[in-house]
């Protein structure tokens, strides 16, 4: 049971849509309930894996498996190889964690064709576990683009106005960069059999990353793989499908969007393009910083002036996601650890902003901050969920949001980022300026207008939907160790994995230098 | 004496070697015979006496191989290569004859020649898989040519088909020439026909590129198979025939005789010119890139799904020269792989194309499928499954054939090539997703019907689907005997 634990958790999705799409059309209610009932089954799957303590203290990969996949004569080895560490760990819970959230919170926001939204949100679940658990590049790319398809109908279907066009951006700037990685997975496996590595191994991350892959190489072939991941990411300047996206996509699907599908751009970082190409990474960190911290700003100024909620949220994500790349590229245990944290806190945040979007948006069919203003009179359960929702967002001590940014602001500021760090903790104020700003129109006042004044609070459902979020925003913020213990091993791991052969090459650099020095002086 | 002569021949010849295409003949033939006898417009019989024909002939393919067969002097070979490639038309066929029986009557040409034709020029295409002579290429070629002239003009009353007929035969007996000029030239320098001879020869002097002769035998030689893979700048006819011919026939010509003229080229290229191979190759790099990005960019702006995918299969066409640029034994066998997967994925997508519209007035355009997916669910599902797996997205067979071919590409050290190849596939992203946004994202129009699914079409849709995923998430198997199947 155990030894596919990874394997039953990723494929049981795929049963769940067989089921669902053997339901009757019209049975709404009852497609709901099942998909409902199988996410909620795939997380009690998943559930041990938190409560395994071989994660503390072990930076190996646990659950392993391995299954040849496609072997081709002397060409090709394809592994079903699968398996997570401490990094992978809460990604995948909370993948498995925000989708009962999700279906639940579609109860009366999808009404058409409920049929195909349930099974392709299912199938997007499969992707995106694949995504996290895969240890071999190809597996991972299959997954990487298996996510694409029912996110793309999920916002072109059922999304906004605009929804077409949003989709086909989505669809178009993640497939792009996606598709110069494949030339650059193609290349490293090349590399990896001339270089004497077991064909048996096929695309094995762990034994691409002991490659000694030239210098110059790498700086090709990281930026191939930097450039899809930053796309995900969203980093500036490349972040434009984002608003978009989520601006036209229904609830559930920003949701997902923001709370796990971004952070397969920061997760290919950290798992991928980093350890694969140590001295590229080094050659190009202070260059993603600039860019981790113009999106920061950036996202927190665009953030700052918008009039619709929906994409107030959005443009917050491009800024927040900027601290993790900032936290992940310091370095550091602080900076990474951080920054994987505060991937989870975004999801957490994120994702419960754009329920309570949702929420609003059901009530008044307008995203407007302008047609609100004293919901807290009306809504008050409403109103005190959103504050939390907004500090935990803001950072503000005693909430997950704080501990992710203290971590990856510290981590930065003992790095080489240190000047970095400087600036993006503007950032936070700016958080707080739009953030609050934002609330304050939406929530504080007087009841301007007369549409609001009949608004119902929260139901059962909604609250349900709500609180298991509040519950971890306190739960990281008050004692962030429950999660930190088990990602450090692995994040101290790979960081010394990753310096070691920094330091390598630098000497190796410094060694030609004075060599040359040497033969010139003679 | 003339009793010793025939020994000597009789010695040369080996039927095992022509076995599965004297089958198929001799069925086609039979049919045609049947054909007399029966009422016109019967045409159900001729349905199923062409799928068990196709059947028996694949069981003689498979059982040869692993057994190479050579006769009639060396000028055919049924090998592996010829066996992997005659399953393709084969696959090519079948689906074709499935998704044809309604629609003929649907179009009012109830007319059961058609059969025996599709047979004749599958018997052609496995010949030109099969001929290692210029010769047996040629005749091969022809077979094949003129039977797809007849088959493009089928419908004799409708404008467009016979457009496309006549201007299909034109450009063909044109490009023919070409070919058949390459062919004389090549013989004038080597004196043989046979290609390995030629190979030797051109081997053993190999300053003969200096030779003007030589030179513009292979660009000829080239030229009258670029013509029929439609390769740019010689895939001006491709739009106008596939757009103009009946829809299966369409989905034919763009699956089975386009990997026949792959089979053909290749091995005259690998067999005859091996020795010029970074000359060649360094040519193919640039109709490879053209092909691809002509295909790919003219495909965006087409607003009727038939010219779309007929300029789609151009640009796929870029993607297999890739494969033979890279000239390795991975981007070879991809190339076959890519033929396989594009049968499937390619006729599947023509098979719901089929269902559109009504006699004489068929409605391909975008707005036709404007609610397609909500219309009719399972073709909805089945379109975009085709054309996910033409834009290459795992895990479906698009998406295996493009990474071997690039993968051959860049192990071959073309790496600009394989970078050039995936951006265009991204470029084809945007024209695929366009017609499933009208598929899924437009709200159905009521003025345009889609006809009902007869069984044979079904079953020729299920049968690319299982393709489609069989060679998509296990194609280790196939790919295996693709590699087999190279020299």
């Amino acid at each position: 049971m155990t030894d596919h634990l990874l394997s039953l958790m990723t494929f049981f999705p795929l049963v769940g849509m067989l089921v669902v799409l053997f339901l009757p059309r019209e049975a709404d209610r009852l497609i709901k309930s099942v998909t409902l009932i199988f996410t909620i089954i795939i997380f009690l799957i998943s559930l041990p894996l938190g409560f395994d303590d071989a994660f503390i203290g072990s930076s190996a990969m646990h659950y392993t498996e391995f299954a040849k996949w496609i072997s081709i004569g002397k060409y090709f080895q394809m592994n079903y190889y699968v398996g997570i560490d401490g990094i992978s760990l809460w990604l995948v819970l909370l993948t498995t964690f925000i989708m009962p959230i999700t279906v639940l919170s579609t109860w009366h926001a999808v009404e058409r064709n409920t049929k195909g939204f349930m099974a392709l949100l299912l199938l997007l679940e499969t992707g995106m576990l694949g995504a996290f658990i895969s240890l071999d590049l190809f597996l991972f790319y299959v997954f990487w683009e298996l996510m694409l398809v029912p996110m793309y109908f999920l916002i072109g279907i059922w999304g906004g106005k605009n929804r077409v066009y949003a989709a086909i951006k989505f669809f178009l700037f993640t497939a792009v960069g996606s598709l110069l990685m494949l030339v650059a997975i193609i290349y490293v496996y090349y590399f990896s059999i001339k270089a004497g590595v077991p064909f048996e191994n096929g695309f094995s991350v762990a034994h691409f990353s002991q490659l000694d892959i030239p210098a110059h190489l790498q700086t090709w072939l990281f930026a191939a793989f930097a450039f899809s991941f930053a796309i995900k990411v969203p980093m500036f300047p490349v972040h434009t499908w984002l608003p978009d996206a989520h601006t036209e996509a229904p609830t559930a699907g920003s949701v997902i969007l923001a709370a796990i599908l971004l952070k397969m751009g920061t997760y290919g970082f950290i798992r991928f393009a980093i350890p694969l190409f140590p001295v590229a990474t080094m050659k190009f960190t202070p260059f993603l910083a600039l860019l981790a911290v113009i999106g920061i700003i950036y996202g927190a100024l665009v953030a700052m002036m918008q009039d619709d909620v929906k994409k107030l949220v959005a443009y917050s994500s491009v800024s927040h996601l900027g601290f993790v790349m900032l936290g992940i590229f310091a370095m550091n245990l602080q900076g990474m650890s951080g920054g994987i944290l505060q991937m989870i806190n975004h999801g957490i945040s994120t994702g419960a902003l754009f329920l309570i979007v949702g929420f609003i948006y059901e009530r008044r069919h307008t995203r407007l901050i302008a047609d609100f203003g004293g919901l807290s009179k009306v809504m008050p359960v409403f109103a005190t969920i959103f504050m939390i929702v907004t500090f935990s967002s803001v950072g503000l001590p005693g909430t997950n949001g704080f501990v992710g940014e203290f971590l990856i602001l510290v981590g930065a500021f003992e790095s080489e980022l240190r000047i970095f760090t400087v600036f993006a903790t503007t950032g936070v104020i700016l958080a707080a300026v739009y953030m609050l700003w934002m609330f304050q129109r939406v929530m504080m006042g007087k009841v301007t207008n007369p549409k609001n004044e009949n608004l119902k609070d929260l139901s059962a459902r909604e609250l349900a939907v709500m609180l298991p979020l509040v519950l971890f925003i306190f739960w990281i913020g008050f004692y962030p160790n429950t999660f930190l213990e088990k990602m450090n091993p692995s994040v101290d791991n790979l960081i010394n994995q990753v310096k070691e052969k920094q330091h390598v090459a630098m000497m190796v650099e410094n060694l030609e230098q004075s060599v040359t020095k040497v033969i010139v002086n003679e | 004496m003339d009793n010793n002569l025939v020994q000597i021949a009789l010695q040369n010849v080996n039927m095992a070697a022509i076995l599965p295409s004297l089958v198929l003949t001799c069925f086609g033939m039979g049919l045609l015979l049947i054909n007399v006898f029966l009422p016109r417009g019967t045409t159900r019989h001729a349905v199923w006496i062409s799928m068990i024909a196709l059947v028996v002939t694949g069981f003689f393919v498979m059982t040869g191989w692993g057994n190479p067969q050579y006769g009639f002097n060396d000028a055919v070979a049924m090998d592996n290569y010829a066996a992997f490639f005659s399953i393709i038309f084969l696959f090519a066929a079948g689906l074709t004859i499935l998704m044809s029986d309604d629609y003929l009557t649907r179009e009012g040409y109830p007319v059961s020649e058609y059969y025996p034709m599709i047979l004749f020029a599958t018997a052609g295409a496995m010949w030109m898989a099969s001929g290692t002579d210029m010769m047996t290429i040629f005749l091969g070629l022809e077979v094949m040519s003129i039977c797809l002239y007849v088959l493009a003009g089928f419908f004799r009353g409708q404008v467009k088909s016979n457009e496309a007929g006549l201007k299909y035969f034109l450009l063909g007996a044109f490009s023919t020439g070409f070919l058949l000029y390459g062919m004389a030239l090549i013989y004038g320098v080597t004196g043989s026909t046979k290609l390995t001879e030629i190979g030797i020869y051109l081997n053993a002097h190999g300053s003969l590129l200096d030779n003007p002769m030589t030179l513009a035998g292979i660009v000829l030689l080239s030229i009258g198979f670029l013509f029929k893979i439609a390769a740019a700048p010689f895939h001006m006819w491709t739009p106008d025939v596939y757009e103009g011919a009946p829809t299966p026939i369409t989905a034919f010509m763009s699956a089975g005789p386009k990997a026949a003229a792959f089979a053909a080229f290749l091995r005259i290229m690998e067999y005859c010119f091996f020795s010029l191979k970074p000359e060649w190759t360094a040519m193919l790099w640039v109709l490879a890139v053209l092909t691809m990005i002509v295909g790919n960019v003219i495909a965006i702006s087409q607003t009727n799904v038939k010219r779309m995918l007929a300029y789609s299969s151009i640009a796929h066409a870029g993607y297999a020269l890739v494969g033979m640029v890279a000239a390795n034994e991975i981007g070879y066998s991809g190339i076959l792989f890519y033929m396989l997967a594009y049968t499937f994925m390619n006729i599947g997508a023509f098979a719901i194309l089929v269902l559109a519209g009504k006699k004489g007035e068929e409605n391909l355009t975008l707005e036709g499928f404007s609610g397609f997916g909500y219309k009719r669910p399972f073709l909805g599902v089945a379109m975009a499954i085709f054309l996910f797996s033409l834009m290459g997205l795992p895990p479906t067979a698009g998406f295996a054939g493009k990474f071997y071919i690039f993968a051959g590409a860049v192990k071959a050290g073309y790496i600009w090539l394989a970078i050039i190849g995936v951006l265009n596939s991204a470029v084809s992203l945007y024209y695929y997703l366009r017609v499933m946004v009208y598929m899924y994202f437009r709200d159905p129009s009521e003025d345009f019907a889609w006809v009902s699914l007869p069984a044979t079409v079904a079953i020729s849709i299920v049968i690319a689907i299982i393709g489609v995923f069989y060679l998509g998430i296990v194609p280790g198997d196939v790919m295996e005997l693709a590699k087999l199947a190279v020299f």
